[in-house]
């Protein structure tokens, strides 16, 4: 170590601020290696992972993103179809009790036309009925008078002529005395 | 404590301890960032992680915040080589083997100063053209009768004491921190060496002092690496936007 010293004292004249040119091309030549290096692999490649991994990131957000807008989107759709499937119900209801009312009308007037239909061929067929038994009953009641009473005379009435007019009047003044009672 | 092989400075012809740091520093770093960027995985492993913690300080902590914008990976391979090539020619000078900071030789500092020195000029040359040397000497907004003084200050400052700075600045601090080291191991070398045990006793004094210079010293290693790669970031920042200064 004293000989160091020695030796460095001994060097003195050495300026440390003169530059050994040997030393300052291999720094050169190391450093510009080192530069290449940098600018051909290490910076690339760092930047390429870099990259990669930020393009990742932002793809998994995008991703997600979009998956997002798909399922909010269908969401949509759905409430809309539901929306549309409750319309169209309404619509149908409405129209079942539109058309259920039409029909029940329908029968309630075909029913009314029918029972009066019913109630006036009955009225009718009573009506023949009773102008038969009038028609039938003026006969009969015609012959038993004309008889009980050719018995009380004690007479046969029965082909005379004026009988028969005697009982024609006597019928006729008994249905206009009822046509009188009546009213 | 040292190896024989460091004489200062000296080694003027051959092939010198120096050199061969020299070019080892970059087998180092181009090994370890080659193998470190090779994988390229998503989720990086540890070896990539280091790798891509120590390249995105220099990306992100001097290229992208000092220089900014959107073209600023163009100067990241320079600040990136100049940053790890100081720093573990720097480092070196804190490793019991090696111990010599390489940039303890003036050359080395002159050769990555000029080389910054040439770029910023041609930078700022590229983007402004021959305005340039107007827009780095002539200041706007300085009343014209100060002129006369301020504009051979500047280019001094910029053109003639930028480069010389930006070398000295660093060997002078690696050469200082190597021959404080230097010294106070040949101080306790001496102690130790007397008879007086009083005398022999006070070397653990100097070692102590030596342990925390050597800490201080490898503290001022990490810096200067550092604050090379800044200074230039910085007067690659100001030679592009020489208009809005």
């Amino acid at each position: 170590m004293h000989q160091l010293i020695i030796s460095a004292a001994a060097e003195g004249d050495v300026n440390p601020l003169v530059p050994n040119g040997w030393e300052m091309l291999v720094v050169f030549v190391g450093f510009a290696i080192l530069f290449f290096i940098a600018v051909k692999y290490v910076v690339p490649m760092f930047e390429k992972t870099f990259a990669e991994r930020a393009e990742a990131i932002e793809g998994g957000i995008a991703k997600a993103e979009k998956a997002q807008a798909e399922a909010s989107a269908a969401l949509e759709e759905y409430k809309q179809q539901l929306t549309d499937a409750r319309t169209e119900a309404n619509r149908i209801r409405e129209e079942a009790r539109a058309e259920g009312a039409q029909i029940l009308a329908d029968l309630k007037e075909k029913a009314a036309a029918e029972s009066a239909r019913i109630t006036a061929q009955a009225h009718a067929q009573i009506e023949s009925e009773r102008q038969a038994a009038v028609v039938s009953l003026r006969s009969e009641v015609g012959t038993l008078a004309t008889t009980l009473a050719g018995r009380i005379v004690g007479e046969s009435l029965d082909d005379d002529a004026r009988a028969a007019r005697v009982v024609d009047r006597f019928l006729a003044d008994l249905e206009s005395q009822n046509a009188g009672a009546a009213k | 404590m040292h190896l024989p092989a460091i004489l200062p400075w000296g080694a003027a012809e051959g092939f010198s301890k120096q050199m061969l740091l020299v070019l080892l520093s970059v087998v180092f770093i181009a090994v370890f960032f080659v193998l470190a960027a090779r994988k390229q995985q998503l989720v990086p492993g540890k070896l990539q992680f280091a790798g891509e913690a120590a390249y995105g300080f220099v990306r992100n902590g001097i290229a992208k915040d000092i220089i900014g914008g959107r073209d600023f990976i163009k100067y990241v391979p320079l600040l990136f080589s100049l940053f790890f090539f100081i720093l573990v020619n720097n480092i070196y000078g804190a490793i019991p083997v090696f111990q010599l900071p390489t940039f303890s030789h003036v050359g080395g500092a002159y050769v990555l100063a000029g080389l910054v020195y040439v770029t910023w000029i041609a930078i700022g040359l590229k983007k402004n053209g021959l305005r340039y040397f107007k827009l780095a000497t002539v200041p706007s907004g300085v009343p014209w009768y100060i002129l006369p003084i301020v504009i051979p200050i500047e280019i001094i400052s910029n053109f003639v004491v930028r480069p010389v700075t930006h070398s000295l600045r660093l060997f002078a601090t690696m050469l200082a921190g190597h021959l404080i080291v230097m010294i106070a191991g040949s101080g306790i070398e001496y102690l130790i060496m007397q008879e007086n045990v009083l005398l022999k006793g006070t070397s653990v004094l100097v070692l102590a002092g030596a342990i925390a210079m050597y800490m201080l010293e490898a503290l001022i290693m990490v810096l200067q690496a550092y604050v090379f790669t800044l200074l230039t970031a910085i007067y690659i920042e100001g030679a592009l936007h020489a208009d809005s200064h």
